[in-house]
Protein backbone atom coordinates (compact mmCIF):
# COMPACT_ATOMS: atom_id res chain seq x y z
CA UNK A 1 0.00 0.00 0.00
CA UNK A 2 2.92 2.44 0.63
CA UNK A 3 4.14 2.13 -2.92
CA UNK A 4 0.86 3.30 -4.10
CA UNK A 5 0.54 5.51 -1.07
CA UNK A 6 4.27 6.84 -2.58
CA UNK A 7 3.54 7.65 -6.22
CA UNK A 8 0.47 8.87 -5.55
CA UNK A 9 2.21 12.02 -3.71
CA UNK A 10 4.47 11.88 -6.73
CA UNK A 11 1.86 12.43 -9.15
CA UNK A 12 0.53 15.04 -7.06
CA UNK A 13 4.16 16.92 -6.69
CA UNK A 14 4.70 16.49 -10.47
CA UNK A 15 1.26 18.15 -11.44
CA UNK A 16 1.63 21.26 -9.21
CA UNK A 17 3.80 24.11 -10.76
CA UNK A 18 6.45 25.00 -9.49
CA UNK A 19 7.31 27.03 -6.37
CA UNK A 20 10.82 28.11 -6.36
CA UNK A 21 12.12 27.83 -10.13
CA UNK A 22 10.79 30.27 -13.16
CA UNK A 23 9.27 29.38 -16.02
CA UNK A 24 11.80 30.58 -18.09
CA UNK A 25 14.83 28.79 -15.82
CA UNK A 26 12.09 25.53 -16.13
CA UNK A 27 11.88 26.08 -20.05
CA UNK A 28 15.17 27.12 -21.52
CA UNK A 29 17.18 24.73 -18.69
CA UNK A 30 14.87 21.79 -20.08
CA UNK A 31 15.44 22.66 -23.62
CA UNK A 32 19.64 22.98 -23.31
CA UNK A 33 19.66 20.06 -20.48
CA UNK A 34 17.50 18.42 -23.36
CA UNK A 35 20.30 19.61 -26.16
CA UNK A 36 23.61 18.09 -23.82
CA UNK A 37 21.39 14.80 -23.57
CA UNK A 38 20.18 14.09 -27.16
CA UNK A 39 23.81 15.00 -28.30
CA UNK A 40 25.39 12.81 -25.74
CA UNK A 41 23.06 10.24 -26.68
CA UNK A 42 23.87 10.66 -30.23
CA UNK A 43 27.28 10.66 -29.87
CA UNK A 44 27.38 7.49 -27.17
CA UNK A 45 25.13 5.77 -30.54
CA UNK A 46 27.61 6.75 -33.02
CA UNK A 47 30.63 5.28 -31.07
CA UNK A 48 29.08 2.12 -30.78
CA UNK A 49 28.95 2.47 -34.77
CA UNK A 50 32.13 1.86 -35.76
CA UNK A 51 34.26 -0.77 -36.30
CA UNK A 52 36.38 -0.16 -33.48
CA UNK A 53 33.94 -1.09 -31.48
CA UNK A 54 33.00 -3.84 -32.92
CA UNK A 55 36.54 -5.52 -32.96
CA UNK A 56 36.73 -4.53 -29.23
CA UNK A 57 35.33 -7.47 -28.42
CA UNK A 58 37.39 -10.96 -28.82
CA UNK A 59 34.20 -12.77 -30.63
CA UNK A 60 34.37 -10.17 -33.20
CA UNK A 61 38.08 -9.61 -33.76
CA UNK A 62 39.36 -12.82 -33.58
CA UNK A 63 36.54 -14.56 -35.87
CA UNK A 64 34.83 -12.69 -37.92
CA UNK A 65 37.10 -10.17 -38.47
CA UNK A 66 39.33 -12.19 -39.69
CA UNK A 67 37.23 -14.13 -42.01
CA UNK A 68 36.10 -10.24 -43.71
CA UNK A 69 40.20 -9.49 -44.16
CA UNK A 70 40.44 -12.06 -46.74
CA UNK A 71 37.60 -11.00 -48.81
CA UNK A 72 37.14 -8.29 -51.94
CA UNK A 73 34.87 -6.01 -49.16
CA UNK A 74 38.18 -5.09 -47.11
CA UNK A 75 40.68 -5.78 -49.50
CA UNK A 76 40.80 -4.73 -53.33
CA UNK A 77 42.20 -2.67 -56.14
CA UNK A 78 40.22 0.61 -55.58
CA UNK A 79 40.79 1.03 -52.03
CA UNK A 80 37.78 2.00 -50.59
CA UNK A 81 36.41 -0.77 -48.70
CA UNK A 82 33.42 -1.79 -46.09
CA UNK A 83 33.71 -1.53 -42.07
CA UNK A 84 31.07 -3.81 -39.81
CA UNK A 85 28.59 -0.94 -39.76
CA UNK A 86 28.23 -0.28 -43.17
CA UNK A 87 26.77 -3.75 -43.63
CA UNK A 88 24.94 -4.89 -40.17
CA UNK A 89 23.62 -1.40 -39.18
CA UNK A 90 21.14 0.69 -41.62
CA UNK A 91 21.89 4.20 -42.18
CA UNK A 92 18.71 5.61 -41.72
CA UNK A 93 17.84 6.82 -38.13
CA UNK A 94 14.69 4.85 -37.49
CA UNK A 95 15.62 1.30 -39.20
CA UNK A 96 18.98 2.07 -36.91
CA UNK A 97 17.34 2.49 -33.37
CA UNK A 98 15.19 -0.76 -34.23
CA UNK A 99 18.77 -2.72 -34.84
CA UNK A 100 20.36 -1.03 -32.05
CA UNK A 101 17.63 -2.18 -29.82
CA UNK A 102 17.24 -5.87 -31.32
CA UNK A 103 21.28 -5.28 -30.49
CA UNK A 104 20.32 -5.88 -26.95
CA UNK A 105 20.11 -9.47 -27.26
CA UNK A 106 23.79 -9.27 -28.25
CA UNK A 107 24.84 -7.87 -25.06
CA UNK A 108 23.34 -10.77 -23.13
CA UNK A 109 25.04 -13.36 -25.34
CA UNK A 110 28.17 -11.27 -24.29
CA UNK A 111 27.67 -11.68 -20.32
CA UNK A 112 26.68 -15.01 -21.08
CA UNK A 113 29.53 -16.43 -23.70
CA UNK A 114 27.24 -18.01 -26.04
CA UNK A 115 29.54 -17.76 -28.29
CA UNK A 116 32.90 -17.16 -26.66
CA UNK A 117 35.13 -19.26 -28.68
CA UNK A 118 35.08 -20.15 -31.95
CA UNK A 119 33.65 -23.17 -32.00
CA UNK A 120 30.47 -21.94 -30.30
CA UNK A 121 30.12 -20.01 -33.26
CA UNK A 122 30.75 -22.17 -35.31
CA UNK A 123 27.47 -23.95 -33.97
CA UNK A 124 25.52 -21.42 -34.00
CA UNK A 125 26.08 -19.77 -37.20
CA UNK A 126 23.58 -21.02 -39.65
CA UNK A 127 20.83 -19.43 -36.87
CA UNK A 128 22.96 -16.33 -36.69
CA UNK A 129 23.47 -16.10 -40.16
CA UNK A 130 19.54 -16.92 -41.03
CA UNK A 131 18.88 -13.74 -38.81
CA UNK A 132 20.91 -11.50 -41.24
CA UNK A 133 19.63 -13.11 -44.46
CA UNK A 134 15.84 -12.94 -43.05
CA UNK A 135 16.95 -8.82 -42.00
CA UNK A 136 18.43 -8.13 -45.78
CA UNK A 137 15.71 -10.26 -47.53
CA UNK A 138 13.24 -8.15 -45.67
CA UNK A 139 14.67 -4.35 -46.60
CA UNK A 140 15.38 -5.80 -49.99
CA UNK A 141 19.13 -5.46 -49.38
CA UNK A 142 19.07 -1.63 -48.28
CA UNK A 143 22.73 -2.23 -46.76
CA UNK A 144 24.08 -3.66 -50.31
CA UNK A 145 22.56 -1.13 -51.95
CA UNK A 146 23.94 1.85 -50.44
CA UNK A 147 26.87 1.51 -52.16
CA UNK A 148 25.32 -1.12 -55.13
CA UNK A 149 22.60 0.11 -56.41
CA UNK A 150 21.10 -1.40 -60.11
CA UNK A 151 20.14 2.02 -61.91
CA UNK A 152 24.06 2.65 -61.33
CA UNK A 153 25.30 -0.42 -62.11
CA UNK A 154 26.89 -0.43 -66.02
CA UNK A 155 26.03 -3.52 -67.31
CA UNK A 156 27.73 -3.61 -70.18
CA UNK A 157 31.29 -3.23 -67.81
CA UNK A 158 30.54 -6.36 -66.19
CA UNK A 159 31.16 -9.94 -67.32
CA UNK A 160 28.25 -11.48 -69.94
CA UNK A 161 26.88 -13.73 -66.88
CA UNK A 162 27.05 -10.75 -64.49
CA UNK A 163 25.01 -8.89 -66.43
CA UNK A 164 22.61 -11.59 -67.26
CA UNK A 165 21.71 -12.21 -64.02
CA UNK A 166 21.45 -8.34 -62.94
CA UNK A 167 19.39 -7.93 -65.69
CA UNK A 168 17.17 -11.20 -65.48
CA UNK A 169 16.63 -11.17 -62.11
CA UNK A 170 17.38 -8.06 -59.91
CA UNK A 171 16.11 -5.22 -62.40
CA UNK A 172 12.65 -6.55 -61.99
CA UNK A 173 13.10 -7.42 -58.46
CA UNK A 174 12.59 -10.95 -58.34
CA UNK A 175 15.25 -11.54 -56.53
CA UNK A 176 17.53 -9.20 -53.94
CA UNK A 177 21.32 -9.33 -53.79
CA UNK A 178 21.29 -11.32 -50.77
CA UNK A 179 19.80 -14.24 -52.36
CA UNK A 180 22.65 -14.82 -54.89
CA UNK A 181 25.24 -12.76 -52.91
CA UNK A 182 25.44 -14.73 -49.36
CA UNK A 183 29.24 -15.66 -47.66
CA UNK A 184 31.21 -12.69 -49.57
CA UNK A 185 32.33 -11.15 -46.23
CA UNK A 186 32.42 -14.34 -43.64
CA UNK A 187 32.37 -17.58 -44.02
CA UNK A 188 29.14 -19.72 -45.07
CA UNK A 189 27.70 -22.01 -42.02
CA UNK A 190 26.28 -25.63 -43.56
CA UNK A 191 24.84 -24.95 -46.34
CA UNK A 192 23.07 -27.85 -46.85
CA UNK A 193 19.73 -27.25 -45.98
CA UNK A 194 19.86 -23.58 -47.35
CA UNK A 195 17.50 -22.70 -50.32
CA UNK A 196 19.58 -22.44 -53.89
CA UNK A 197 22.75 -24.04 -52.30
CA UNK A 198 22.33 -28.18 -52.88
CA UNK B 1 47.28 -23.01 -64.70
CA UNK B 2 47.08 -24.73 -68.04
CA UNK B 3 44.91 -28.26 -67.88
CA UNK B 4 47.23 -30.69 -67.29
CA UNK B 5 47.60 -33.58 -70.16
CA UNK B 6 48.94 -36.23 -68.49
CA UNK B 7 46.48 -38.61 -69.48
CA UNK B 8 46.73 -37.90 -72.86
CA UNK B 9 48.85 -40.05 -74.36
CA UNK B 10 47.60 -43.45 -72.66
CA UNK B 11 44.23 -42.03 -74.35
CA UNK B 12 45.31 -41.93 -77.61
CA UNK B 13 43.97 -43.78 -80.64
CA UNK B 14 46.29 -47.08 -81.52
CA UNK B 15 47.59 -45.06 -84.80
CA UNK B 16 48.90 -41.62 -82.11
CA UNK B 17 50.55 -44.64 -79.71
CA UNK B 18 53.56 -45.60 -82.29
CA UNK B 19 54.22 -41.56 -82.78
CA UNK B 20 54.28 -40.80 -78.83
CA UNK B 21 56.13 -43.91 -77.67
CA UNK B 22 58.97 -42.95 -80.65
CA UNK B 23 59.16 -39.05 -79.24
CA UNK B 24 59.33 -40.86 -75.82
CA UNK B 25 61.80 -43.08 -76.52
CA UNK B 26 63.90 -39.99 -78.60
CA UNK B 27 63.61 -37.90 -75.64
CA UNK B 28 64.87 -40.23 -73.48
CA UNK B 29 68.13 -40.31 -75.61
CA UNK B 30 68.60 -36.80 -75.96
CA UNK B 31 68.55 -36.31 -72.09
CA UNK B 32 70.59 -39.26 -71.49
CA UNK B 33 73.55 -38.38 -73.97
CA UNK B 34 72.98 -34.51 -72.37
CA UNK B 35 73.17 -35.88 -69.00
CA UNK B 36 76.39 -38.29 -69.52
CA UNK B 37 77.93 -35.11 -71.54
CA UNK B 38 77.58 -32.81 -68.19
CA UNK B 39 79.18 -35.64 -66.09
CA UNK B 40 82.17 -36.43 -68.11
CA UNK B 41 82.90 -32.52 -68.07
CA UNK B 42 82.20 -32.52 -64.06
CA UNK B 43 80.58 -30.55 -61.61
CA UNK B 44 82.31 -26.93 -62.10
CA UNK B 45 82.28 -24.67 -58.78
CA UNK B 46 80.46 -21.36 -58.67
CA UNK B 47 79.03 -21.24 -61.72
CA UNK B 48 75.93 -22.90 -62.69
CA UNK B 49 75.15 -24.04 -66.63
CA UNK B 50 72.15 -23.89 -68.04
CA UNK B 51 71.66 -26.86 -70.64
CA UNK B 52 69.21 -28.61 -72.17
CA UNK B 53 68.57 -30.65 -69.16
CA UNK B 54 68.43 -28.10 -66.76
CA UNK B 55 65.83 -26.16 -68.68
CA UNK B 56 63.76 -29.33 -69.24
CA UNK B 57 64.38 -30.05 -64.89
CA UNK B 58 63.19 -26.89 -63.72
CA UNK B 59 61.05 -23.65 -64.25
CA UNK B 60 63.28 -21.58 -61.86
CA UNK B 61 66.48 -20.64 -64.18
CA UNK B 62 68.56 -19.41 -61.85
CA UNK B 63 70.76 -20.54 -58.93
CA UNK B 64 69.23 -22.08 -55.90
CA UNK B 65 70.83 -19.02 -53.64
CA UNK B 66 69.45 -16.44 -55.67
CA UNK B 67 66.06 -14.48 -55.44
CA UNK B 68 64.23 -14.39 -58.21
CA UNK B 69 61.61 -11.75 -59.19
CA UNK B 70 58.30 -12.69 -59.33
CA UNK B 71 56.10 -13.02 -62.40
CA UNK B 72 53.68 -10.55 -62.82
CA UNK B 73 50.09 -11.87 -62.19
CA UNK B 74 48.16 -13.00 -64.63
CA UNK B 75 44.79 -11.87 -65.21
CA UNK B 76 42.01 -14.97 -65.08
CA UNK B 77 39.52 -15.91 -67.81
CA UNK B 78 36.24 -14.41 -67.17
CA UNK B 79 34.60 -14.28 -71.05
CA UNK B 80 32.09 -17.10 -69.99
CA UNK B 81 32.67 -18.66 -73.56
CA UNK B 82 33.46 -21.91 -73.46
CA UNK B 83 36.33 -22.96 -74.77
CA UNK B 84 37.35 -26.35 -77.53
CA UNK B 85 38.16 -29.54 -75.22
CA UNK B 86 41.16 -31.06 -76.68
CA UNK B 87 40.22 -34.56 -76.28
CA UNK B 88 36.59 -36.00 -75.38
CA UNK B 89 37.43 -37.10 -71.67
CA UNK B 90 38.97 -33.15 -70.77
CA UNK B 91 37.36 -31.96 -68.10
CA UNK B 92 36.19 -28.37 -69.75
CA UNK B 93 38.19 -25.58 -68.08
CA UNK B 94 36.70 -22.70 -66.22
CA UNK B 95 35.70 -19.54 -68.60
CA UNK B 96 35.15 -17.51 -65.24
CA UNK B 97 37.02 -16.16 -62.21
CA UNK B 98 36.58 -18.49 -59.02
CA UNK B 99 38.37 -15.88 -56.46
CA UNK B 100 36.78 -17.11 -53.06
CA UNK B 101 34.97 -19.65 -53.97
CA UNK B 102 34.49 -22.19 -51.47
CA UNK B 103 34.51 -25.91 -51.41
CA UNK B 104 34.14 -27.80 -48.34
CA UNK B 105 32.11 -29.92 -46.34
CA UNK B 106 29.77 -27.18 -45.37
CA UNK B 107 29.41 -25.50 -48.68
CA UNK B 108 30.11 -26.20 -52.37
CA UNK B 109 29.84 -22.38 -54.09
CA UNK B 110 29.87 -24.16 -57.67
CA UNK B 111 27.13 -26.38 -57.34
CA UNK B 112 25.06 -23.04 -56.19
CA UNK B 113 24.93 -22.41 -60.06
CA UNK B 114 26.05 -26.10 -61.99
CA UNK B 115 23.71 -28.35 -59.32
CA UNK B 116 20.55 -29.88 -61.48
CA UNK B 117 18.66 -27.60 -59.28
CA UNK B 118 20.07 -24.37 -59.42
CA UNK B 119 20.51 -24.14 -63.63
CA UNK B 120 17.26 -23.26 -64.34
CA UNK B 121 17.90 -19.86 -62.86
CA UNK B 122 21.60 -19.79 -63.39
CA UNK B 123 21.75 -20.95 -67.10
CA UNK B 124 24.53 -22.52 -66.49
CA UNK B 125 26.17 -25.75 -67.73
CA UNK B 126 24.45 -29.02 -65.06
CA UNK B 127 27.25 -30.61 -64.00
CA UNK B 128 27.42 -34.12 -65.98
CA UNK B 129 25.72 -36.88 -65.11
CA UNK B 130 28.81 -39.24 -64.81
CA UNK B 131 29.20 -37.05 -61.23
CA UNK B 132 26.23 -38.72 -60.20
CA UNK B 133 27.42 -42.32 -60.66
CA UNK B 134 28.80 -44.36 -57.73
CA UNK B 135 31.81 -46.47 -58.77
CA UNK B 136 29.58 -48.81 -60.11
CA UNK B 137 27.57 -46.58 -62.64
CA UNK B 138 24.64 -46.14 -59.97
CA UNK B 139 23.08 -42.73 -60.66
CA UNK B 140 22.64 -41.30 -57.47
CA UNK B 141 20.46 -38.20 -56.66
CA UNK B 142 23.35 -35.66 -55.70
CA UNK B 143 26.93 -35.73 -56.93
CA UNK B 144 28.92 -38.25 -55.39
CA UNK B 145 31.74 -37.20 -53.10
CA UNK B 146 34.17 -38.88 -55.23
CA UNK B 147 33.21 -36.00 -57.72
CA UNK B 148 32.76 -33.49 -55.27
CA UNK B 149 35.41 -31.22 -55.14
CA UNK B 150 35.30 -29.77 -58.53
CA UNK B 151 38.89 -27.78 -59.08
CA UNK B 152 40.72 -31.32 -58.55
CA UNK B 153 40.00 -31.57 -62.29
CA UNK B 154 38.33 -28.16 -63.37
CA UNK B 155 40.55 -25.12 -62.92
CA UNK B 156 40.20 -21.35 -64.31
CA UNK B 157 42.26 -20.33 -66.97
CA UNK B 158 45.06 -17.55 -67.22
CA UNK B 159 45.95 -14.95 -69.76
CA UNK B 160 49.47 -16.25 -69.54
CA UNK B 161 52.15 -17.39 -72.26
CA UNK B 162 52.93 -21.09 -71.63
CA UNK B 163 55.86 -21.83 -69.49
CA UNK B 164 56.84 -24.38 -71.78
CA UNK B 165 56.03 -24.97 -75.68
CA UNK B 166 53.21 -27.37 -76.36
CA UNK B 167 52.92 -29.29 -79.72
CA UNK B 168 50.21 -30.86 -78.63
CA UNK B 169 47.14 -31.78 -81.34
CA UNK B 170 43.96 -33.63 -81.10
CA UNK B 171 43.17 -36.98 -82.32
CA UNK B 172 41.19 -35.24 -85.53
CA UNK B 173 44.61 -33.22 -86.63
CA UNK B 174 46.77 -36.57 -86.14
CA UNK B 175 44.07 -39.02 -88.55
CA UNK B 176 44.00 -36.05 -90.87
CA UNK B 177 48.08 -36.50 -91.26
CA UNK B 178 48.07 -39.89 -91.45
CA UNK B 179 45.40 -39.89 -93.85
CA UNK B 180 46.73 -37.57 -96.11
CA UNK B 181 50.25 -39.45 -95.74
CA UNK B 182 48.25 -42.48 -97.22
CA UNK B 183 46.64 -40.86 -100.22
Amino acid sequence: MSIIARSMALLGLLSRPSRHYSLAFLTFGGFIAGIIFWGAFNTALEVTNTEAFCISCHEMRNNVYEELRETVHYSNRSGVRATCPDCHVPHEWTDKIARKMAATKEVWGKVFGTISTREKFQDKRLELAMHEWARFKANDSLECRNCHEYVYMDITAQSPRAADHHERLLKNGEKTCIDCHKGIAHELPDMSNVKGWK
Amino acid sequence: MRHQNSSRLERARPAMRGLAAFTGILALVVVAVTVSAVSIAGPRSGTVETTEADALATLRGSAINMEQTSPRMGKEVNTDLRPVRNYPEQPPTIPHKTRGYKINLKVNKCLSCHSRRAVEQSQAPMVSVTHFMDRDGQVLASVTPRRYFCSQCHVPQLDAKPLVANDFVDADTVIQVIRAKGN
